[in-house]
């Protein structure tokens, strides 16, 4: 076949071409820049102007960040150094380190302690977090609150051991009685913990805090940075329980139990945070006991928990809404009570499909925690507001400060918000 | 349910109240209501001793007496012999000023923001991704403050405009850009204003009667009548020729510098200018998310099932892709406009005075009310919210999906 063909063709080609490659505008870098950044003429305009935009933005910032001046006492300092030059002064934040990160009063040589807590929340965080990890480590998670209020505060170990012997007793009564009635172990456990606590804290003495081991800090000198986390991990984590409750109170058949948790949670979504905080500096005083003195930084507690958990609520009702009806018939045809299905069946999932939408609130809340600069706290606003920008060395220092104060929020909360859609991913495991 | 044959029949007892289903939720009620009850009694119980001690009532008599201190922006006549009461209506107003000034300016960046995440153009997505993350991720009061420093530290003085060769000038010499706020034209309406100003919104009106007639008649014969052109004349027409016959009525009254500072037209102060674009901006960055969300959720083949109808692609967007769009980003959208309305309240930190630096600052301040004030300041942000999502309930019902 092939000989009578080559002998009547003239010429026929017996092996294939080499691929050409193909032309250079449909490969590599050009083919990317003509399709992403030329496609169309508005599109090569729009480059052209965000272009202008990012390099006017840089030629502006880079200068004036590498120029900057790492150590100088004061403004005018800086300004000598830099001779005339654009220059950021970070010097301010190198000299003002500590109080931007522990405020104005915590005595400087506890500084370890916060620092240490502030170590131990990773530790503490982890299991929570990744669900690979041993969950032995939730042992120390369950921990960490004690050690840090220890840490932070100070004074004697005694407070914070008594109120874990009342964790750990309550927690035991709960279990021992939890197959029988979640109710009777629910109240039974609080009851005992209440009965620990009060027993065992008529023993500590008055003066405990005087010779502790660890210096007493009073809640007013806490303060920079490290109160905006402490407000945002303490309120957060208290809020999750509280929002649960309301959450399942708003889905309640019993209208007075609907009615309360509705009203409670609509009042507090109506309303602004900071008249929360108004309330908690110079309102929620008037409904303590009369004797009693409440400091400002639990009031503040109560109220930003208040208000987180009603925004928690609304998520986890999304949550159980979500869920398919045949979760909740398949719980009761098992002939589980209410408690136990929801303790076994419908939270997990619910929890579960919420867990987005409660680290959004958690990032919204952490930055709400700056707010309570304006009802006068020294966290990191009310630093930098205050003692910071009005002491004479570095009046009129904005950038540099402001700029810190920023990155730090956009470091933790993008971080938090990378974690929460690496979480969705891996949690999704639906069927759709 | 109903498998149950025969009820038990027997004589109540106590335990029943536990145990048996029919009367548990009474029981747990019970319990709720007398714990709510302990409760406020408790919390009122402390409230009254310590009112006593501290030798106060509760009043609103304060709301009547003379403020005594004076607000800079303010929208009615108010001066520092008004009332209480009036400082805290000058406070309302400011705080609906910027919160629907910030709605509408937040809705612009964030709409031009979320639609530019989704271009082609990879630069133009990640520098806009860029602007939403910064935003988002950081504290508005931050935010604000910073606006507000720029705003001081940027803007040239008053001073700046004088002499023969000022180191500043106005744009167009009519709009002054100062570190004190912005000073704009203002409108002086002379007598015969109100025919103009009626003609321009029987206008309106008849912008939206040709609109709907146009609807009408494409639907009924097929013929699809412009409706572009015929709404830009109507808008201008009427209105500018009865300016002209009714002798030019409304005149402007410029700004001009007059010895320290500016004097005429309209002052917009600073931190009113800050709080604003801070809000926007901010806000504009979680609309822009919501947009983008909502354009994603209509899915392709709807976009391709009306090129297949053989429509344009500007109609497939307003006709297709946008209502359906719209659905998923309302809710989201006016829920932002609810968070506008209560971050406004951080004016405070800038000194512009809203109802939080009015009412709930310096009367309270002032008359030491605190609880009257806190609670006035609650109600009336509860009633704007539950009003907006009264609006945003009644919405929902409308445009929900008449579904089999």
């Amino acid at each position: 076949m092939s000989d009578t063909q080559s002998h009547s063709a003239a010429f026929v080609r017996t092996e294939t071409l080499p691929q050409l490659p193909p032309p250079v505008a449909e490969r590599g870098a050009v083919k990317w820049v003509r399709q992403n950044l030329f496609a169309t003429i508005p599109n090569a305009i729009l480059t052209l102007v965000s272009a202008y935009v990012i390099i006017s933005i840089l030629s502006g910032v880079i200068p004036w960040i590498m120029n900057g001046v790492w150590s100088a006492s004061s403004l005018a300092d800086c300004r000598e150094i830099l001779v005339g030059a654009q220059g950021a002064c970070f010097a301010v934040i190198t000299e003002r380190w500590p109080q931007l990160l522990f405020g104005l009063s915590y005595p400087s040589s506890e500084y370890w302690r916060p620092a240490l807590a502030y170590l131990l929340l990773f530790i503490a965080a982890a299991p929570v977090m990744f669900f690979d990890l041993p969950r032995k480590l939730l042992i120390f998670t369950a921990l960490f609150p004690f050690i840090a209020f220890w840490l932070i505060w100070g004074g004697t170990i005694l407070t914070p051991l008594i109120a874990l012997i009342g964790f750990v007793a309550g927690y035991l009564v709960y279990q021992r009685f939890v197959s029988g009635s979640f109710a009777l172990g629910l109240f039974g456990g609080i009851a005992i913990a209440v009965i620990v606590w009060s027993v065992a804290g008529a023993f500590v003495p008055e003066t405990a805090d005087e010779n502790a081991m660890l210096l007493k800090v009073q809640s007013r000198d806490l303060g920079g940075f490290m109160l905006n986390m402490m407000l945002g991990v303490t309120c957060v984590s208290l809020s999750i329980p509280l929002g649960i409750a309301l959450a399942l109170g708003r889905q309640s058949s019993m209208p007075l139990i609907k009615w309360i948790s509705v009203i409670f949670i609509e009042f507090i979504r109506g309303v602004p945070l900071i008249t929360l905080l108004f309330v908690a500096s110079v309102m929620l005083a008037f409904f303590f006991p009369p004797e009693s003195t409440v400091d400002l930084f639990l009031r503040v507690v109560i109220m930003i928990t208040m208000f987180s958990s009603a925004y928690i609520a609304e998520v986890i009702r999304g949550g159980l809404a979500a869920l398919p009806k045949g979760q909740y018939e398949a719980a009761d045809s098992l002939g589980l009570d209410y408690a136990q299905a929801m303790r076994l069946i419908i939270l997990p999932q619910a929890l579960k499909i919420s867990i987005p939408g409660i680290v959004n609130i958690a990032v919204g809340l952490f930055k709400d925690t700056t707010l309570v600069a304006i009802i006068s706290m020294f966290d990191i606003v009310g630093m930098i507001r205050g003692p910071i920008l009005s002491s004479s060395d570095w009046i009129g220092v904005y950038w540099e400060l402001w700029g810190f104060a920023g990155v730090l929020f956009f470091v933790t909360c993008y971080g938090i918000s990378q974690y929460s859609q690496w979480l969705e991913r891996r949690l999704a495991t639906d069927h759709r | 349910m109903s498998s149950i044959t025969d009820p038990p029949n027997e004589a109540f007892r106590l335990s029943m109240l536990i145990n048996d289903t029919r009367y548990r939720s009474l029981t747990f009620q019970a319990i709720a209501a007398i714990v709510l009850a302990a409760l406020i009694a408790y919390l009122g119980n402390n409230l009254i001793q310590n009112l006593r001690q501290a030798g106060l009532n509760i009043s609103f008599d304060f709301l009547g007496s003379v403020s005594g201190y004076d607000i800079n922006q303010t929208l009615i006549e108010y001066d520092s012999q008004s009332t209480h009461l009036s400082a805290a209506i000058v406070g309302i107003l400011n705080t609906l000023l910027v919160a629907f000034l910030a709605c509408i300016t937040a809705t612009f960046f964030g709409v031009i923001a979320g639609v530019l995440r989704l271009s082609n153009n990879w630069l133009v997505r990640k520098l806009m991704a860029f602007y939403v993350e910064i935003f988002r991720n950081i504290p508005v009061l931050i935010w604000i403050i910073i606006i507000f420093t720029i705003m001081t530290n940027v803007m040239p003085a008053p001073s700046a405009f004088r002499g023969d060769d000022p180191d500043a000038s106005m744009l167009f010499g009519s709009f002054a850009f100062t570190n004190r706020g912005v000073y704009i034209p203002a409108p002086i309406w002379g007598p015969g204003s109100l025919v103009v100003g009626l003609t321009f919104l029987a206008s309106i009106v008849g912008i939206f009667a040709y609109r709907r007639y146009a609807t009408k008649v494409l639907f009924d014969t097929g013929r699809l009548l412009p409706t572009l052109w015929p709404s830009i004349a109507l808008f201008f027409v009427p209105t500018i020729l009865m300016y002209f016959i009714m002798g030019q009525p409304i005149s402007l009254d410029y700004p001009a510098l007059a010895g320290f500072n500016f004097s005429g037209g309209t002052q917009l102060g600073g931190p009113l200018i800050a709080l604003w674009f801070a809000l926007s901006i901010y806000t504009g960055a979680f609309i822009a998310e919501n947009v983008r969300a909502g354009i994603q959720a209509v899915s392709r083949g709807q976009t391709e099932a009306a090129g297949a109808l053989g429509m344009r692609p500007g109609r497939i967007m307003s006709l297709v892709v946008l209502p359906q769009a719209l659905r998923v980003i309302i809710p989201p959208l006016i829920s932002q406009y609810l968070n506008i309305t209560k971050n406004s309240s951080l004016a405070i930190a800038v000194g512009y005075a809203d109802v939080t630096a009015t009412l709930g600052g310096i009367t309270l301040n002032q008359t030491g009310r605190a609880i009257e004030c806190i609670l006035l300041l609650m109600l009336f942000y509860l009633t704007i919210s539950l009003t907006i999502s009264g609006v945003m309930n009644v919405y929902n019902n409308a445009i929900k999906l008449r579904e089999r």
